[in-house]
Formats: C-alpha cells, sequence, structure tokens
C-alpha cells in the first residue's frame, strides 16, 4: 500500500519498508536543534544521564540557535545563552550562532532554512513547538522537550508515534493579492480547531501551492502546532529545491506522498474565494473575517516572529504602511538579522522598508523572538498591561505576549498594517484594490 | 494509587498558563531555583478559571511553593502551545502527581511521559464540569477508573497503551537503560 510523504520520511529513517499509522518506531535524527530557553536544561539532562565527559552524537548535526530572551537585562536568561557558549566551545558544536558575534541569527525557526538545516526527505527535532515550519521544505519536523532532546544529544534517535495524516488541497491559480498565507492557516485551524489535527500530520498540496512562495509555505507548516498538529509538510518541488540549493550543498533525497496513500481526511479550498482572517483573544481558533471585526478599537500593532516576520512580511506591511501616519503605536521586529539587513536593502517606492516604517513612526526591534511570547519585562513590544493588540505572531492564549490583562488579535501582514494606518481593525482590502487595480 | 485532592481547569489550558514565559529563566538543576517552578505553576490561568466551578482559587498560594492539590482535572486540549518541558516538570515541582484530561496536546503529553514528571490520565468524558476543586480522588490504574470519594461517583478512564512501559521505567531514560539500548 502507498505512503504518505511523512509515513515515507518515518519508514526510511528507522529502517523500516512500510510503516502505518500508530505504529512506534524509533527513528536516526539528521538535525537537532535548540534554543537559550531550553537548550541549558537539555544540556543538563544530556551530562546528568549521559555522565561527565559525554560526546554529542554527530556535532555536525546540533544546531544551537539563542533567540528568545536575548536583548534583556535579566541575569537568568543572560546566564542561559553562557551554558550555550560554554557548551557548544566544550563540544566543539560548529553550528552555534553565538549572540552579540556576526553569526548571531535570531528566531531559529527562520534561521534554520537560511542556514540550509532544512532538507527534503530529512528528519528534524527541535526543542520549540514551532519546529514543525521546517516541514514546508518537506521534511519531517517536530517540537520535542528538553528530555527528548538530551536523549537524541546521547543516541541519535528518538521514537516517534507514525501520525496520521490530514489533506489539505488549495485550488485556485493565484492568491489573490490581499490574501497572505496567514489568513488561510487561520481559516483552517477555525475551521477545525486548536485540538483539530492533535497527533496528526497536516500534508498541503494542490495546485494553489504553486502559486506560493517558501515564505507563505512556511506560514501554513508553522501555525500547524496551532491545531495541535504533530508536523505540516508540503511536497517539495522547483521553488523548494532553489531554495535549498542556494542555502547548501549537502546532498538529500526529496520523498513524495504515493497516489495510493491513505487519508485520515481531505478539506479542499479554493484560494480566490477566501477572504482575511482574524483570530480574536483569547485563542488561535476563535475565528472571524477581518471584515466582519472592521472597526474594533486597538491600541498597538505588532509585526514579528517566525510567523509574521519573514521579508515577505515587511514587504506586504510596507505596501500599506507606506506614505500614511499611523494611529496605533506600532513595532517591527524582523525574525533574523539576515531578514534586518534585507529591510535595509529591499526597496518599495524607491524607499528601503526600513525607511518607509522609520517615516510611519514604526519602532523597530531588533532581531529575536521579541514580544512574541512575552519574556521578561524589558523585552522590545512586550504587552505590560491591557493593551489591545493587533498582532502577525501566532499565539494568543491569555498572557501569550505579556499581561493577562492584555487582548490579542491573530492577523495576517497586511491585516495588521492596514489596522496601524485608521487605529482600528481593517480589512486590507479596502488599501489594497486601490493600489493594485 | 494517586490519591489526593482534585484542581479543576477548563479547556485549552496552553503551556503559557501552565508556568507563564517570564518564569522560564531559572535553572531547573538548582534546588533554591527549582523551587520557583513550584510557585509559578499555573499562575497564568486567568484567576476566575483557576480552581473551578468557583475560580479564584490559586494551584499554589501566593507565599508557597507548593500546593495542596494532587491531581488536575483538566478540560480537553490540556497543555497546548509551546514545547516547553518546563511545563510538566512545574506541575511535578508543585506538587502534582497525575492529570486527568480527555485529551492533551501531544509535545506535553510526551514530556510529561518521558521525563517522568505527572502520569498523564485521559478520561472518556470532559470532567471538569462534574468534579470540583477540593474533591478527595482516587486513581486506581488496574481498574481503569477514578473514584470521587466527596461525591461518591466513579468515572472510567482510558488505558495508558504503547507509553506504559516508559510510564511504568519512569521515563525515557530508565526505560532506554531496560531496554538496553543505553
Ligand atoms: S518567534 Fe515566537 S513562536 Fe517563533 S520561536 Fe520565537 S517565541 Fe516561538
Amino acid at each position: 500500500m502507498g505512503m504518505t510523504l511523512t509515513e515515507k520520511i518515518l519508514a526510511n529513517h528507522s529502517g523500516n519498508k512500510q510503516v502505518k499509522p500508530g505504529d512506534n518506531v524509533w527513528v536516526d535524527v539528521d538535525v537537532l536543534m535548540t534554543h537559550d530557553v531550553c537548550g541549558p536544561p537539555a544540556i543538563s539532562i544530556f551530562e546528568k544521564e549521559f555522565g561527565e565527559g559525554a560526546r554529542v552524537w554527530d556535532p555536525e548535526k546540533m544546531v544551537i540557535i539563542p533567540d528568545h530572551y536575548i536583548f534583556t537585562k535579566d541575569k537568568y536568561a543572560n546566564r542561559n545563552v553562557d551554558i550555550l557558549r560554554a557548551f557548544a566551545a566544550d563540544q566543539n558544536l560548529p553550528n552555534y550562532y553565538d549572540v552579540g558575534t556576526d553569526r548571531y541569527k535570531g528566531v531559529c525557526h527562520i534561521a534554520l532554512p537560511e542556514e540550509g538545516f532544512t532538507r527534503p526527505g530529512e528528519v528534524l527535532f527541535g526543542t520549540d513547538s514551532h519546529t514543525c515550519t521546517a516541514g514546508a521544505f518537506g521534511q519531517f519536523a517536530t517540537g520535542i522537550g528538553n528530555t527528548d532532546a538530551a536523549f537524541i544529544m546521547g543516541t541519535g534517535k528518538l521514537w516517534v508515534k507514525v501520525p496520521e495524516t490530514m489533506r489539505f488541497v488549495f485550488d485556485g491559480d493565484r492568491l489573490p493579492p490581499y490574501l497572505m498565507a496567514k489568513d488561510i492557516i487561520l481559516q483552517i485551524i477555525g475551521d477545525i480547531g486548536v485540538d483539530g489535527a492533535t497527533y496528526r500530520t497536516m500534508e498541503f498540496s494542490g495546485p494553489g501551492l504553486k502559486t506560493m512562495n517558501i515564505e507563505d509555505r512556511m506560514t501554513l507548516t508553522n501555525m500547524v502546532i496551532e491545531a495541535g498538529g504533530k508536523n505540516g509538510v508540503v511536497e517539495p518541488d522547483e521553488i523548494t529545491e532553489e531554495y535549498v540549493r542556494k542555502r547548501t550543498d549537502k546532498p538529500f533525497t526529496a520523498v513524495y506522498s504515493d497516489p495510493d496513500a491513505n487519508y485520515h481526511s481531505t478539506r479542499r479550498y479554493n484560494l480566490e474565494e477566501m477572504v482575511p482572517m482574524v483570530a480574536k483573544p483569547h485563542s488561535p481558533d476563535n475565528k472571524a473575517t477581518a471584515e466582519e471585526l472592521e472597526g474594533t478599537e486597538l491600541t498597538r500593532a505588532y509585526i514579528g516572529s517566525c510567523t509574521g516576520g519573514k521579508l515577505t512580511d515587511f514587504i506586504a506591511a510596507a505596501e500599506i504602511i507606506n506614505g500614511n501616519s499611523l494611529k496605533l503605536d506600532t513595532y517591527i521586529v524582523p525574525a533574523t538579522t539576515e531578514i534586518a539587513r534585507g529591510l535595509e536593502t529591499e526597496r518599495f517606492n524607491g524607499k528601503t522598508l526600513l525607511q518607509v516604517f522609520k517615516d510611519a513612526g514604526c519602532k523597530i526591534g531588533r532581531a529575536s523572538c521579541a514580544a512574541c511570547l512575552g519574556g521578561p519585562e524589558d523585552t522590545f513590544g512586550r504587552l505590560n498591561s491591557d493593551e489591545i493588540c493587533i498582532s502577525s505572531t501566532n499565539r494568543n492564549y491569555p498572557g501569550r505576549m505579556g499581561s493577562k490583562q492584555a487582548q490579542v488579535y491573530l492577523a495576517s501582514p497586511y491585516t495588521v498594517a492596514a489596522s496601524a494606518v485608521t487605529g482600528k481593525i481593517t480589512d486590507p482590502r479596502v488599501f489594497i484594490q486601490e493600489t493594485i487595480i | 494509587m494517586i490519591k489526593g485532592k482534585a484542581f479543576v481547569l477548563g479547556k485549552n489550558i496552553d503551556t503559557d498558563q501552565i508556568i507563564p514565559a517570564a518564569h522560564l529563566v531559572y535553572s531547573l538543576e538548582d534546588p533554591e531555583e527549582r523551587k520557583f517552578y513550584g510557585r509559578y505553576a499555573l499562575s497564568g490561568v486567568p484567576s476566575e478559571q483557576s480552581g473551578l466551578p468557583e475560580g479564584g482559587i490559586p494551584l499554589v498560594p501566593e507565599d508557597k511553593f507548593e500546593t495542596e492539590f494532587t491531581i488536575i482535572i483538566g478540560g480537553p486540549n490540556f497543555g497546548c502551545g509551546s514545547s516547553r518541558e518546563h511545563a510538566p516538570a512545574a506541575l511535578q515541582i508543585a506538587g502534582i502527581r497525575a492529570i486527568v484530561s480527555p485529551g492533551y496536546a501531544r509535545i506535553f503529553y510526551r514530556n510529561s511521559v518521558d521525563g517522568g514528571f505527572v502520569v498523564p490520565y485521559e478520561s472518556f468524558e470532559d470532567l471538569s464540569s462534574k468534579v470540583k476543586t477540593g474533591d478527595e480522588l482516587e486513581i486506581d490504574r488496574e481498574k481503569r477508573e477514578i473514584r470521587n470519594l466527596t461525591q461518591d461517583e466513579s468515572y472510567p478512564i482510558k488505558e495508558l497503551g504503547s507509553v506504559a512501559d516508559i510510564i511504568n521505567a519512569g521515563g525515557i531514560f530508565a526505560y532506554a537503560r531496560e531496554q538496553g539500548m543505553m
């Protein structure tokens, strides 16, 4: 019988010809990623369980990317980065991206592809729930805890229960000019609920995907976890190949779902009929269209994170913000240093993106997770009281961006930018149809 | 047999509510710092939803590091959100031994099992509207039921299934050693 892309990768990596949903298999790990919040506890479990002097199973395969609590005075947070630095030096880990150096990257899920660690057909685990982002490259990628990470550090292996696959097929020849992948995934999460894909794979396919660039695809797989999914995958194609080849020479073998593979379910969406979506407080599945919420009062706008802080997200925001003055305090946080440099080189109407944002009075932060998860009190953009924020990030559970009193609306960078201009939730079609037609 | 007082929560209790991100900086090894995970366990739950049905009951009183409750009864999708293992660890440090929910977010479930922190039991129905915070419960794994001594009721729970071996061993490392994998 045929297998899905995910089943094939798990079969290939566990020495099995065939696996089926529900099987528990031990897989060989191609890449293990960790960061400053979960790395230090994983390291101490590793040292405790494998003994003093234990070595990481394969230094080339371990990637450490500090990104969460970077620009803070919090002494414990800074100590965590010190622990990573010492460990990387002690274990001779080549793939450590240290804070305060030229190598510093920022948000791990965007740094991983930039540095060539997301390769089709491979298995990647990370100590962060949004590790599923890397599925956009046709690999099996999922988040794990510190104990599991420590286990991999010593053995290079981990057990996985083979998930069932839910298929999401996109029809349509183009992504309408006002629609972003964020709208699509918010619609899907709203339809199936925050536990609608628990224990399962979400596989995205169909002709509509051809119209989505690699960053759009990353937005889809990034938020699979907000539906409870174990992993998300997009079949690799020329777009994937082109991106990955630019970033690494390492060989890889892409795999594809068989035509007779078994799916848990199939849902179809016609991209051309979809509209800008918002997730209301306090849950990512609390959906409404931007139009329905039109006029909702806000006090802040935030564009950043692994979900909505990529270069194309800022290009989108700049299209709307350019030349306008803003009614909301608007925070711009590039996910990585590479994207931060992109803000200075990418141009819109002759101005750099950075200039567009500065002219409009936006506050510009440094590459990191920043206020996406609140963090220490002095974190850039953190919601410290009862702000009402519209954000291009991924979670709006109580207290996610700081204070329990704050309210967070999740939306696409277009919708966030449109709302920043008017001061209220605004459907971006108000702006975009004018400029496109 | 796990026995003790119930602490009841609603649905979609995410990891930021279990242990707010601002507290993730403490060391889990250092005995003095570790205690803070107990103090702040479930401190992100909005007050009116903490300790149902009445609400307004913190898991751990403000000046304490441990709780008087032993078993958490949660609604569906317990532990959704981030992959932080600090979440089941914080509950264990606070003194919780088991959770009962009709369904878990998978990373939380996996972390609870592989780290040997708390036992995540699955109920057939959502017990968060039946059990009251403070009820005396008894989890009988053999008979696969929870007895509510306060209300004189019992509720069936599911078998632990394929992860039972890891839970019995006390976590993934203990299991791997038993199996001769390391
Ligand atoms: S940007 Fe936000 S969601 Fe992404 S890794 Fe950082 S904290 Fe997590």
